[in-house]
């Protein structure tokens, strides 16, 4: 080495040390980032579970209850109307008051009665309508406790809160009924098939996920197609001029309009204007088509730009139409991640909430929605009816509901995930 | 269409003019350019190029890169088409017709003018659907036997049906550089063109690969005219019978293969052959 080469090589040596240091800084600096963000999740998902996890069973008080023929059916005809009329919540107190003699006044009384959920009545009814047989027996019955009991029980209420607020006397009984093995916790498949209540231990997402499934539905119908149809147009067969460049501004435009816009124009237009049904998932399911049409074009257009242009000059150089080369071609080779675009589309519109309120999908509804014509609610949108609940079994219900929710967003990506997996880039 | 003599003439000496030496016009000619300009937005790339290409020859077309040989090449089939921006000016014949005729179908054209491209492109399909492609979307041959024979001879004609015969099924994308574009090739012909256009079609390979297309062109010149664009002058000499060289969107020279390299007209022909520049 000469001294100039000499010279060069110190001063390298020397900012060697700092370039690495002000490396490893950035490095750490990324990594933080990284860590934070995931425990920021790590938070969220614990936080969810650990408030969650206990809405999917539910609390139980078995008693034996007499099917008496006096209160079900004293004219023994066996007439389902009139079985359907009966005064079934004799059926379930008469044992409340067997097990608990001690409980004479009438306050006290209908204290004792409220360890039972109103639920318990329609249980015992669809029972004997079912099997008019049981009319006459007695039976040891899983009769649905009332949500206060439901949370003493999971323990979301303590002891001292539950003596001040519900009295000594509902302490006593509820661990009389445990001592008895009476008091028990089950699998709440409810949760998953019940529509929505006002008594918390009622309520389930059954509807909700009826009315999100029928959105999407609509969504997925309209916007595939349609999505698909205009990446293409705009692709592969526009003429690139102002009028074009319009449409592309807009529709990138389009993708960042605030949601709850596209619930007014909902309102506006297929409420107001053209008449169809409030709360309807059919009318949900046409705004968030609005709303996803965007992230599918662009998705869309993106996966045709992949496709290289050596197979277009292929099947143009012997002699294919466009249409032809689109169709046989370019489309095959676009289509996974077309379909990727759309579910992450999906999986935004089935996270979408505010729209939806502004069309009447957040109106109580209790049943199930057979159709999407039919009245019903979303599942982020139970989660916000919930959330604003004040009962304490809610609380739990919420976050349950949340849980549904991320499961089935999750699953979705997961699919967007191993579609593009799969299909990456095989030419 | 009578025979028109270059401005130029054949004796003139080598000058530094971009006016085209050499009898750029052929007695049978399957198609013939005459003044085409091409431009893309505003940058002309091609400028006043005339060139005739006489039924089963192989015309050569050499030059420096970016020399426009390539975006001439492609005026042939109208390729250049599906690029935004080019213009095309001047007639191109085919056969008497001129091929950019505003009511001529490309579709049809391109069948009759049918490319292979510099990097193989089979289809993601397998080599019987890559070849058998063509014939379906024309109706050229009935689902079967028919097209089973359109395939197997367009193969044989390709040189690629012994290595393929017994796999027809795997995809055309699993087979080696050369073989892909021969498949290419046997794509091509399986629609019976008249005129095939090759792109720089051995920029890709390796010299064995190379020397079975030569070989495969030479016997393939029997039905078919075929223009090649190639960046190997030794390659423009072994399998062309007439050679056209290009430089900066003009054509500066055209004639006999072997004249073009041992008697070079002009001075940027000279020196492109001897390897002065390019």
């Amino acid at each position: 080495m000469n001294e100039r080469q000499q010279a060069v090589y110190a001063t390298v040596q020397a900012s060697l040390r700092r370039r690495y240091a002000r490396e490893r800084r950035f490095r750490a600096l990324g990594l933080g980032a990284v860590i934070l963000g995931l425990s920021f999740v790590l938070l969220l998902f614990t936080d969810i579970i650990s408030k969650g996890y206990s809405a999917f069973v539910q609390t139980y008080i078995t008693l034996p209850v007499y099917f008496d023929p006096q209160v079900i059916d004293p004219n023994e005809q066996r007439d389902p109307a009139q079985l359907a009329r009966a005064d079934y919540r004799q059926l379930v107190r008469a044992p409340l008051r067997a097990l608990f003699p001690e409980v004479k006044n009438r306050r006290a009384k209908r204290q004792l009665y409220r360890l039972l959920s109103t639920g318990a009545t329609y249980q015992i009814r669809a029972m004997v309508l079912a099997d008019p047989g049981l009319i006459g027996q007695t039976r040891q019955i899983a009769l649905l406790a009332d949500d206060d009991v439901d949370m003493i029980t999971k323990g979301h209420v303590d002891q001292a809160t539950a003596e001040e607020r519900f009295g000594a006397d509902y302490r006593s009984w509820l661990q009389q009924l445990t001592r008895q093995g009476r008091l028990h916790t089950r699998w709440n498949i409810e949760f998953f098939t019940a529509g929505d209540s006002r008594e918390p231990e009622l309520a389930g997402i059954g509807g909700a996920m009826a009315g999100s499934f029928y959105t999407l539905l609509v969504t997925l119908l309209l916007s595939c197609p349609i999505g698909i149809a205009a990446a293409i147009y705009l692709e592969e067969f526009a003429p690139r001029n102002r009028f074009t460049d319009l449409i592309e501004v807009n529709i990138n435009n389009l993708a960042a309009v605030p949601s709850i816009v596209f619930g007014l124009l909902g309102l506006a237009i297929f409420i107001n204007l053209f008449g169809l049904p409030r709360s309807a998932p059919l009318v949900g399911g046409l705004v968030l088509t609005l709303m996803t049409l965007p992230t599918v074009i662009i998705a869309s257009r993106a996966a045709l730009q992949a496709v290289p242009p050596s197979i277009r000059e292929a099947a143009l150089g012997i002699g294919a139409s466009r249409t032809q080369t689109v169709f046989h071609h370019v489309l095959p080779l676009a289509l996974p991640g077309m379909l990727t675009g759309t579910i992450i589309g999906m999986a935004q519109a089935l996270g979408e909430t505010a729209p939806l309120l502004m069309i009447g999908m957040v109106a109580f509804i209790v049943d199930v929605p057979n159709s999407p014509l039919d009245p019903s609610s979303a599942l982020p949108v139970q989660v916000y009816l919930w959330a604003d609940s004040p009962e304490r079994a809610f609380v739990e219900r919420t976050s349950a509901a949340i849980m549904v929710l991320l499961a089935f967003l999750i699953s979705m990506n997961a699919c967007a995930v191993a579609l593009r997996r799969r299909f990456e880039r095989r030419w | 269409m009578p025979e028109i003599q270059s401005a130029s003439g054949d004796a003139q000496l080598a000058d530094e003019s971009f006016r085209t030496i050499g009898k750029t016009y052929v007695d049978q000619p399957r198609m013939t350019a005459s003044q085409v300009n091409v431009y893309y937005g505003d940058k002309q790339a091609i400028c006043d190029v005339s060139l005739g290409i006489a039924r089963n020859e192989v015309i050569a077309m050499i030059g420096p890169s970016g020399c426009g040989k390539s975006t001439f090449l492609r005026c042939l089939n109208r390729m250049n088409d599906t690029i935004a921006g080019c213009r095309v000016s001047g007639t191109i014949r085919l056969d008497q017709q001129d091929i950019y005729d505003k009511r001529l179908d490309v579709v049809p054209l391109r069948a009759r003018v049918g490319m292979v491209f510099q990097k193989p492109n089979p289809f993601p399909k397998s080599i019987y659907d890559n070849v058998a492609y063509g014939p379906r979307i024309h109706g050229l041959a009935r689902k079967g036997v028919e097209l089973d024979e359109v395939v197997e001879t367009s193969l044989r004609r390709a040189g690629l049906w012994t290595e393929v015969k017994d796999r027809l099924a795997a995809p055309g994308t699993g087979l080696s550089g050369g073989q892909q574009q021969r498949l290419c090739i046997a794509r091509t012909i399986a629609v019976s063109p008249e005129v095939i256009l090759m792109d720089e079609p051995c920029s890709a390979l390796d010299p064995i690969a190379t020397a079975r297309i030569e070989e495969l062109l030479v016997e393939l010149r029997k039905n078919y005219t075929i223009a090649v664009v190639t960046h190997s002058m030794q390659q423009a000499a072994r399998i062309s019978q007439r050679t056209a060289y290009f430089h900066l969107g003009h054509l500066i020279e055209v004639g006999e293969t072997t004249r073009i390299f041992t008697n070079p007209q002009h001075k940027l022909t000279e020196d492109y052959i001897t390897g002065r520049f390019g």
